[in-house]
């Protein structure tokens, strides 16, 4: 089996690079036949990759510890779903998944596009093929999941040899979430590898007009859902799992991820300036280069280690191909945008603050700040040892500081961009638009200044978010009223109608409304109270408004892992809310201990609960406690978010008539100068 | 060009202001890389630095008392083995993975007594993933977007 893998990595290699030939050969020669046994060959390489990414599973569902891999990473008695999920759960296996992943993309543009006559495709397919031959090389030599136990016995000679049982995958991995989280970020990052290859096949064929930004926004948003969903996963994992009661500690694996979100995001929005006015070609172009670079970067930073390296993390070879790989990549890409700058040139410029194109300027100049503050960051221990010669690390003051006015920032801009007219803006129509939302917000700030708001960051957050919802609230019910006027509706089919003859614009509004609750989420942390107390069956200890009862302190036993379990009774003003029971276990097979969180969750906030050890003289237990306020906000600002991109992805009937209409024009007016010349 | 540049006095205050922040944050959150010897070295010129050591945690040395800690950090150089006395004061509890043995990386400053105070501790188990078949560890922060699975404190977003 594990050489049938090995050999179906070797054959995907042979047919991927076999691929890239064909397709950029026969598209730049104008031979049909070869371009379409090129397209047939990623077919064929997407099939190779699914049968070593099955005979890897089948090495792990029968726990055929000779492979290092499934020795390193199940164990016998691991349970069926999580054995299927060690897939993922080291770097050898993930490599391979991540190739998987993106040998599926391109079998998938290559169906989508199969009756597509020109070169655009063609090459696409063939930039798609290069980022898969660096995967598949990393599978066959620098990281190969297949590879077997052996050991010298001192005659210098290997021997195979396997382990009686496997080492068994990380306690704190075995999780649901932990079983979609990694795929999601994958499909994520890997799917920004497709917007790269139509903006590369854009450049390389000159056909830089809206064909390939169309297609390109699309992937760009479905890699965008999945990455935004992945990180939140990750957030709630952590918040779940691992009991430190929160959810981002800017950790660089946590950034690596949140980087090329920022600059999808970004893109994402200036690509509306370039449908609309032809503007920030460039731009755009940069930006997709920019996304496909970080995501690479970021599966880099996560696989080498390169950041902890005072850790002593097994440092591995796979650092410098990717390093490698960057460079190329990047170099190639910086020479193709300079060498086609000409046919990237902008038809409008800017005109005034109060315009659609200003916001969308200064929602990109942040978003881009953003990502570079994370990016420097990140790296700044790499760039101080090479410049100071010595380590020094930023921690989470310095992403906080420059962080938290941005994010402020963009909520204002997500009020007050969708708004302003393109161009340009007059001060009696932006009184009449913004004069609502503008009261709403400044009491809403003022009412939570009233309550107690002590934090000039959150006061301001909740009268932006105020502020933001006013306005999403008027436009719907604005358009919906005038639809009513028409079709004479209720108003519940009205504002359905509405979104469904435009899910772009609506979609959009009912993301921003999901990153409004998000704010309102990020900002319950400025209200966060913790503390501790150390209990015995029947005593009780006070945190914030919350009075916390022992009941009972017992052991648990699993055959998985020995433990104990508190269980606790909240109670708030003498009345009890719930029962508790935190668990703090040991997994005999891997040796770890952990914590089981228990929380009480409200709208409100959450009650969170921790048993940090037991205090060996005395007996009792050390109980930790967080009240974190409006924490559930966050799950339920990324819920409605991923909706309204659900929305906005799909199909739109008249948008397609549009474009269709919009490219023949293109492709007319492209012939004529040909013939005129 | 005029209009141009009145974006690009825009652009520039907002540049501006967010590298302000960026300052501010850096003075606030930098930690130094130091060994153990350089932190003894330093003397009571690190009591005003922030300072991350990283070391093995010595087997047996760890105290609790309720949520207070305390245990020594040593670090093997050259067959030199040097050492430094750590109280945990952080608000946080221990990772998991803290124990006799772990290799661990505090986080604060030393005090004017030689031993250091710590608000911030990570810890990972040094021999299970990594000592037999390793070639990559398979440790949560070294596992797919796993977050700082062994940091015992996390930032405030």
């Amino acid at each position: 089996m594990a050489e049938f893998g090995s050999f179906a990595v070797v054959l995907a290699l042979t047919f991927c690079s076999y691929a890239m030939f064909a397709l950029f050969y026969g598209a730049k020669t104008g031979r049909r036949d070869l371009v379409k046994s090129g397209e047939h060959a990623v077919y064929v390489v997407f099939g190779f990759v699914t049968c070593a990414v099955v005979a890897l599973e089948a090495l792990l569902l029968r726990s055929d510890f000779s492979i290092e891999y499934v020795a390193g990473y199940s164990n016998r008695d691991l349970p069926v779903f999580y054995k299927v999920a060690a897939l993922w759960g080291g770097q050898k296996g993930s490599l391979l998944f991540w190739s998987w992943i993106l040998t599926m993309y391109g079998a998938l543009v290559a169906l989508r596009n199969r009756r597509y006559a020109g070169k655009l495709i063609p090459y696409t397919l063939g930039v798609l093929c290069v980022t898969s031959a660096f995967f598949l090389l990393l599978n066959t030599f620098a990281a190969n999941p297949f590879e077997r136990l052996a050991m010298d016995h001192g005659d210098g000679v290997k021997h195979a040899f396997a382990p009686p049982d496997g080492k068994g995958l990380n306690p704190l991995l075995q999780h649901p979430a932990m079983v979609i989280h990694p795929p999601m970020l994958y499909l994520g990052y890997i799917g920004f590898v497709v917007p790269f290859a139509f903006c590369l096949g854009a450049l390389l064929t000159r056909e830089l007009g809206s064909g390939w930004i169309r297609m390109a926004r699309r992937w760009t948003l479905t890699a965008w859902l999945f990455l935004g969903t992945g990180i939140i996963l990750g957030g709630r994992w952590a918040y779940v799992e691992l009991g430190w009661g929160g959810y981002w500690a800017w950790d660089p694996v946590e950034n690596a991820s949140l980087m090329p979100w920022l600059t999808g995001t970004a893109f994402l929005h200036s690509v509306i300036v370039q449908e609309r006015k032809n503007m920030l070609k460039v731009w755009n172009v940069v930006l997709i280069l920019a996304t496909y670079l970080l995501a690479i970067f970021g599966t880099f930073l996560t696989r080498s280690g390169i950041v902890s390296s005072v850790h002593a993390f097994a440092q591995s070879s796979i650092g410098t191909y990717f390093v490698v790989f960057l460079i190329l990549m990047g170099a190639f890409s910086i020479y193709l945008v300079l060498t086609r700058l000409e046919f990237l040139k902008s038809d409008n410029q800017l005109d005034s603050y109060a315009s659609r194109e200003a916001s969308f300027l200064f929602n990109n100049l942040i978003l881009l700040a953003a990502c570079f503050a994370v990016l420097w960051g990140t790296i700044f221990p790499v760039i101080s040892e090479l410049i100071q010669g010595e380590q020094v690390t930023v921690g989470a003051p310095f992403f906080n500081r420059i962080n938290v006015p941005i994010a402020l920032f963009l909520l204002f801009l997500t009020g007050v961009g969708p708004l302003l007219a393109w161009r340009k803006t007059s001060f009696e129509s932006m009184r009449r638009i913004f004069m609502w939302p503008t009261i709403v917000g400044l009491v809403i700030a003022g009412v939570s200044l009233a309550l107690g708001t002590r934090s000039v960051y959150a006061m301001i957050s909740f009268g932006l978010a105020g502020f933001v919802t006013t306005t999403l609230v008027s436009e719907f019910s604005r358009a919906a009223r005038a639809r009513r006027r028409n079709t004479g509706e209720g108003m519940l089919a009205a504002l359905v109608g509405i979104t469904a003859t435009n899910k772009r614009r609506y979609g959009g509004y009912i993301v921003h409304f999901g990153f409004v609750l998000l704010m309102i989420g990020f900002t319950g942390q400025a209200f966060t109270t913790e503390g501790w107390g150390e209990v015995k069956e029947g005593e009780r200890f006070t945190i914030g408004h919350y009075e916390f009862e022992c009941l009972s302190i017992a052991d648990v036993e699993d055959p998985n892992f020995v433990g104990m379990s508190a269980t606790v009774a909240v109670y708030r003003g003498g009345r009890k809310l719930a029962t508790l029971a935190p668990e703090r276990r040991h997994y005999a097979a891997s040796d770890q201990t952990t914590s089981e969180v228990r929380i009480h969750h409200t709208l409100a906030e959450d009650v969170y609960v921790v048993f940090s050890n037991v205090n060996e003289e005395t007996g009792k237990a050390v109980m930790q406690v967080w009240i974190n306020p409006l924490v559930q906000w966050v799950w339920i600002g990324t819920v409605v978010i991923v909706m309204g991109t659900l929305v906005t992805l799909l199909p739109n009937r008249r948008e397609r008539a549009v474009t269709r209409q919009k490219e023949m024009v293109e492709r007319l007016l492209a012939e004529s100068e040909k013939v005129a010349s | 060009m005029k209009r141009q540049g009145r974006f690009a006095v825009g652009i520039g205050v907002i540049l501006a202001s967010l590298g302000y922040f960026a300052f501010v944050g850096y003075q606030e959150g930098r930690a130094y890389y130091k060994t153990i010897d350089e932190v003894a070295a330093m003397g009571d010129d690190a009591v005003d630095t922030r300072l991350r050591v990283a070391g093995v945690v010595q087997p047996g040395s760890i105290e609790r008392d309720g949520k207070e800690l305390t245990f020594t950090l040593t670090q093997l150089v050259e067959d030199v083995s040097s050492s430094m006395v750590v109280a945990y004061t952080g608000s946080q509890p221990i990772p998991d993975t803290f124990k006799d043995g772990a290799d661990a990386i505090v986080e604060g400053h030393r005090r004017t007594d030689g031993t250091f105070a710590a608000d911030h501790i990570q810890a990972k188990c040094a021999s299970k993933y990594e000592a037999k078949y390793g070639s990559s560890a398979q440790h949560p922060s070294q596992v797919p977007m796993s977050g700082a699975a062994d940091s015992a404190s996390g930032g405030s977003y």
